[in-house]
Parts: C-alpha cells; sequence; structure tokens
C-alpha cells in the first residue's frame, strides 16, 4: 500500500479523499464501514454493477420506475387519443360499418406508443438523473482513476461531509486497508 | 494497461463453459478493447475482403435504387395481380431477422441465461442493421418514396390522416418503435464500455470520441443503479415488443381476405419464424467473427450449442405452422382455402419453392437433434445458411404464391423477379454486412462491463488477480 501527499493549503480546496481496492467484495466491505461510521457524502465507482453497493452508500430510490411507468400511461393515452381524434374528429369517415370510434383497431398504436414514450424516458431520465453528460467531473483527476472502468474499485468519500476531516478521514481510510488513497483535486 | 492479445492461440473451453480459462477483469477488458484499438493495418485479413464484397454490393443497391427512383417500381417484376414482390418478401425476412438480437437481449436478460452475454451486443447491433435494411423496402415500394412522409400522422394543408385502422399503419409505429428501441437498447449497452474504451487511450482521436460517446460515465455506484433499473426497464418493454412487430407485419397479411394469407395462425407463426431466422443469422455471422478475431474463448461452444437448440425449437414451431395451415385448408372445407394451399404443393407454377422450404426449413434443421452435430461448428454454419435461405423462401411462399391464385381465375397471374429485384435485395444484403464489418472494426462487439459481471459471479475469488 501507498499513500500520496500533496503540500499544505491545497487541502482546503480538496474534492475529496479516494481509496483505490482490488475487488468488489473490499469495495463493498469498506462502504459499509464508512456509511456505519457515519460518512455520507460518498461515492463509490466500480467497472461494473455490484449487487448492494448503491445501498451501502445509502442510496436507495432511483425514481426511474416511477417516471417510466408515467411516461408509459402517458404514451398510451398519446397513442389512443391520436387514433380517436384522427378517426372520429379530424377526418371521420365510415369503413365497412364500423362504428367511428372502433376502438379495438387502436390497439396496436396505442401499445406501441406505450413502449417508445416509455422506453426513450427510461433511457433520457437515467441519464438526466444520473446529471450526464457531464464534460468535467474531479475524480477524474486522479492518474488511478483510469483504471475505475477496467479492475479497480474506489470509494470517495468528499469534503462536504460534515465528517470530513483530511487527516481523520485518511486514517480511516487506511483502517479499511485499500491499495492506495489519494487526494481529489476539485 | 494496454496489451494487445491479437496473435495468442485462443482455446473454446467446450459446451459447458461460457468463458475460457484464465480470464479477470483487466483480461476480458484489454481483449475485447484490443480487437477495436488494433491498429488498422492489423485488421484481419478477412474483413478486408468481407468489406470489399459488401460494400460492392452496396454500389449495386445504389444503381439499383438510381434506376428505381428513375423508371418507378415498374422496373421489379411486380405486376397485377402480384403487388407485392420482393420488397415485401425482402421487408418480413429481414425485420424477422431483427428479431433475435431482442430476444437475446431482453428476454434472455429477464430469464438470466448467462450464454446470452457475449453475443447480446452483436446480435443488436444485427438487430439495427436488419432493421435498417427492412425499412427500405416498402419505402422504396412506394413508388413515389419521397412521400414517405405522408404514412406518418402529422398536421398537413390538406388535412389528411392516415387510417388507424389499417394494419399497414400499425406497421409504421410498430417497424418505426421497434427501429428507434433497438437504438436505444443497443446505445444505453455501449455508454459503460464507451467509458472504458475512453479510459484506454484518453489522449488519442478515438479515445477523444469514445469519451464523448460516454458522456462522462464514471462508474459510479448511484449511476449504475438508475442504469440497471433502466436497463430492465427497457428489457421488460422490448419483450412485447418484439412479439408485437412480428405480430402486426403479420396482420398485413392475415387482415386481408387472400387465401393464403387470411389465417389466424399468422402472428404467433410468424413471430417463432422470426426469432428462427434471426438465430440463423446471429450464427451466421458469429462462426466466422469469433475465429478471425481468435473469440473462441468468449464465444463458445455453449453459446453455439445453445442456440443451435433455439433454432431447433423455434424450427418446429414453424413447423407446427406449416401443418396447422394445410390442417385448416381441408378441416374449413373452404375451397379457396384448399386450392391454395394446393396451388402452393403442386398446382402452380411455384411448388419447388414450397418443398425447398420444407427442405430448408424444417427436414434438414432436424439433424440439429445430434449432439455431434450441434457442436460441430461447420454443421452449424451450414445449417444456419439452410435456414436464412428457408426463411426467405418462406416469405416468397406466403407473398408471392399466395397472391398469383385468388378467388377469381380471370384475376390469376404469375410473378418473375426482375434482375433489379435481385440487384435491391442483393445490395440490402451488402448494406447490413458492410455495417456489420464495420461495427465489429469500430466499436466493442461484445459487451465489456458484462463480462467483468459473468466473471464477477463465476469466481468471485479469482476475479481480480494481476
Amino acid at each position: 500500500m501507498h499513500t500520496e501527499t500533496k503540500v499544505a493549503g491545497q487541502l482546503e480546496q480538496l474534492y475529496g479523499l479516494m481509496a483505490e481496492f482490488d475487488g468488489p467484495e473490499s469495495l463493498l466491505e469498506a462502504a459499509h464501514r464508512a456509511r456505519k461510521a457515519g460518512y455520507r457524502d460518498m461515492d463509490a465507482y466500480s467497472p461494473m454493477p455490484v449487487e448492494g453497493l448503491a445501498e451501502s452508500i445509502g442510496f436507495r430510490r432511483t425514481l426511474v420506475e416511477k417516471i417510466v411507468f408515467c411516461a408509459g400511461l402517458l404514451g398510451a393515452t398519446g397513442g389512443f387519443t391520436l387514433c380517436w381524434w384522427m378517426t372520429v374528429i379530424a377526418y371521420p369517415h365510415i369503413v365497412a360499418g364500423r362504428p367511428l370510434n372502433s376502438w379495438p383497431a387502436y390497439v396496436a398504436i396505442t401499445f406501441e406508443s406505450m413502449v417508445l414514450v416509455a422506453c426513450i424516458t427510461a433511457v433520457v431520465s437515467m441519464l438526466a438523473l444520473n446529471g450526464l453528460p457531464q464534460p468535467y467531473h474531479p475524480v477524474f483527476n486522479v492518474k488511478e482513476f483510469e483504471r475505475a472502468s477496467r479492475d479497480r474499485f474506489f470509494l470517495c468519500i468528499e469534503a462536504t461531509d460534515p465528517k470530513f476531516d483530511a487527516a481523520e478521514t485518511r486514517t480511516f481510510l487506511e483502517g479499511l486497508d485499500p491499495r492506495s488513497i489519494t487526494e481529489v483535486e476539485p | 494497461m494496454d496489451q494487445e492479445q491479437g496473435t495468442t492461440v485462443t482455446i473454446d473451453p467446450g459446451p459447458d463453459k461460457v468463458l475460457g480459462p484464465g480470464h479477470d477483469f483487466g483480461t476480458v477488458t484489454d481483449k475485447i478493447g484490443g480487437v477495436v484499438y488494433r491498429s488498422f493495418l492489423d485488421t484481419p485479413r478477412q474483413l478486408y475482403v468481407g468489406f470489399a464484397c459488401a460494400f460492392l454490393l452496396v454500389n449495386v443497391l445504389l444503381v439499383a435504387v438510381t434506376w428505381l427512383f428513375y423508371r418507378g417500381v415498374g422496373v421489379w417484376g411486380i405486376v397485377i395481380p402480384i403487388a407485392w414482390g420482393f420488397a415485401i418478401v425482402n421487408f418480413v425476412w429481414w425485420i424477422g431477422i431483427g428479431h433475435a438480437g431482442t430476444l437475446i437481449s431482453a428476454i434472455l436478460l429477464l430469464l438470466k441465461q448467462d450464454w446470452r452475454t457475449s453475443i447480446n451486443r452483436f446480435s443488436e447491433a444485427m438487430t439495427l442493421f436488419a432493421v435498417a435494411c427492412a425499412g427500405m423496402f416498402p419505402i422504396l415500394h412506394l413508388g413515389r418514396p419521397w412521400l414517405a412522409y405522408w404514412l406518418l400522422p402529422y398536421p398537413n394543408t390538406m388535412w389528411l390522416w392516415p387510417q388507424p385502422r389499417s394494419p399497414l399503419i400499425w406497421d409504421v409505429f410498430a417497424v418505426s418503435t421497434y427501429a428507434t428501441v433497438s437504438f436505444l437498447f443497443w446505445f444505453t449497452g455501449l455508454i459503460p464500455d464507451f467509458a472504458t474504451m475512453r479510459d484506454k487511450r484518453p489522449a488519442t482521436i478515438p479515445g477523444k470520441i469514445y469519451g464523448m460517446l460516454a458522456m462522462g460515465w464514471r462508474g459510479s455506484a448511484r449511476h449504475w443503479a438508475r442504469y440497471q433499473k433502466a436497463y430492465l426497464l427497457l428489457a421488460g418493454l422490448s419483450t412485447p415488443l418484439v412479439v408485437s412487430v412480428h405480430s402486426v407485419v403479420s396482420f398485413d397479411f392475415s387482415v386481408a381476405i387472400i387465401p393464403g394469407w387470411h389465417t389466424t395462425i399468422f402472428p404467433p407463426y410468424f413471430v417463432a419464424g422470426a426469432i428462427y431466422s434471426g438465430f440463423a443469422m446471429v450464427l451466421t455471422l458469429a462462426i466466422p467473427v469469433r475465429r478471425w478475431y481468435h473469440l473462441e474463448d468468449m464465444i463458445t461452444m455453449r453459446h453455439i450449442e445453445c442456440m443451435a437448440k433455439v433454432m431447433l425449437g423455434t424450427g418446429l414451431i414453424v413447423a407446427y405452422g406449416y401443418a396447422m395451415e394445410a390442417f385448416m385448408a381441408w378441416y374449413s372445407g373452404d375451397q379457396y382455402e384448399r386450392y391454395a394451399f394446393l396451388n402452393r404443393m403442386w398446382l402452380g407454377g411455384y411448388w419447388w419453392t414450397y418443398w425447398l422450404l420444407i427442405l430448408s426449413n424444417i427436414a434438414i434443421p432436424q439433424l440439429l437433434w445430434s449432439r455431434r452435430i450441434r457442436l460441430n461448428v461447420w454443421s452449424v454454419f451450414v445449417i444456419s445458411l439452410v435456414v436464412n435461405v428457408g426463411m426467405w423462401l418462406e416469405r416468397f411462399v406466403i407473398v408471392v404464391t399466395s397472391l398469383t391464385r385468388d378467388f377469381v381465375p380471370s384475376s390469376w397471374g404469375m410473378y418473375y423477379p426482375t434482375v433489379w429485384d435481385w440487384a435491391t435485395y442483393a445490395g440490402t444484403i451488402g448494406v447490413f454486412l458492410s455495417l456489420m464489418f464495420l461495427f465489429i472494426r469500430g466499436l466493442p462487439a461484445i459487451s465489456i462491463f458484462e463480462m467483468r459481471e459473468v466473471i464477477h459471479h463465476a469466481e468471485p475469488e479469482h476475479a481480480h488477480g494481476d
């Protein structure tokens, strides 16, 4: 394990302290312990989704499913209304003696509109809630972080946390047995 | 960090494993990423040759389409009563091929199948390109393709609206939704891999392009949580979508009253046929690619055997569909139905297409019952090609043979495809293959982050020993 220290004076401009781990299990363990120790403003970074990691840093509500549900309802309603409006209001003509509002024929378009709107919303809301696209983020200042998309796992405790203290937090992170600890410039 | 593994020998771990031995998070990343970051001259020669042939066909398409636009749809063999010729046959064929991609990426995700992972990205791309080829045909078939936007409901000065009681308009909605959702699924899956590609070579121009596409993805646990939720929702929504698309395509036929079309079995039988032909196409593409790029340890015999089994299963559903058509022709007592069927089998001019179809869709694929044949890459490859042809013939039999003989003998006719029909068809195959070749060269053809998940779940203790 090696640690890097920066010249004092840069410390007040710190984004946070980042600990690097070898595997998903050690990151998960570290995140659990950090939360238990009272840290709240932190994030864990991994090259693939790790089960239970989001919960361990205190993240529960993704909101995506609720937004998508509303979008699906909206899409279905919109699709049906479009068909109904086209055949009953805008351009009414009778085909094969069926009523103007021949709703069984609208099912396909209603369904497709529901799927279309829900899927677009799923992707857009996921990106928006994640704050993406984001051209700059402090974690990329850490040299080792380029392996966060390969085979390394990181836990970053952010300076905004009320319990954050450069020295104390570093000692705490060292106790988690990481590969390295780095200061993250803002 | 950037070890290229171009020339290493890869070993197929056999039909029980989805991944070869000795892989950890880092090696799968380097191997799949290395395929993309290989120097241009280091591209497998087969890829060059393949792309050159495919690109030649793209030019054939351009010529064919130019001539079509200049002279009109009369350059094709379509006549009255056979107004739906190759264009619709190819449309249904291509869109069916796309279905396997969605099945692999969505339905197998929901079913938690481990053999889905290394082929999903690849088949999603296949879906996208197949739908692009499919989408061309109805538009080219319009006669005045520059007015294709008339199919969409939009406020216009004539205050005319499309007819939402017609399956042809359902088709517009179904196919455009399918194309959009397939793209979203594919692109969403690529975002974390774009980040990987960015971090591999951040200072290079490709690295910067991947960086822009990654949109600042950093693998945060919060992001992953929302990402997985969105991905699961996409899978859940695509599953009924894929069933609906080919059902709607089958309504184009079954809602009409032509004998041979007016059948209630069409929706399930079309969907099964679509998956059948799609898996055949995935195999046709995956078998050579895994060899050229030495990916035998990631696309293993397990993948190939599973796909062969799905092909066998869906092929049997299709066989049931054929049998049921024959049964209903007899059982309905309808003389037109009965005649349509006899016409298909031996009375009409296209009887040989029907028997060729039975041979290639039903008889030959039965060889896949044998495990020895399923485990032989070459026999699976040949059978997949046979099924591709067979499924094309099926659409030919449905579209053309039914139209040649309807109710009144005075309106009977024959359809003979012209060279322009064949050129357009071959041209779209060129478009499809060119896009596939560009895709496997320029983007990670196997989902890297999902491979890491496979490793993590398979052997958590060995996953990160570097």
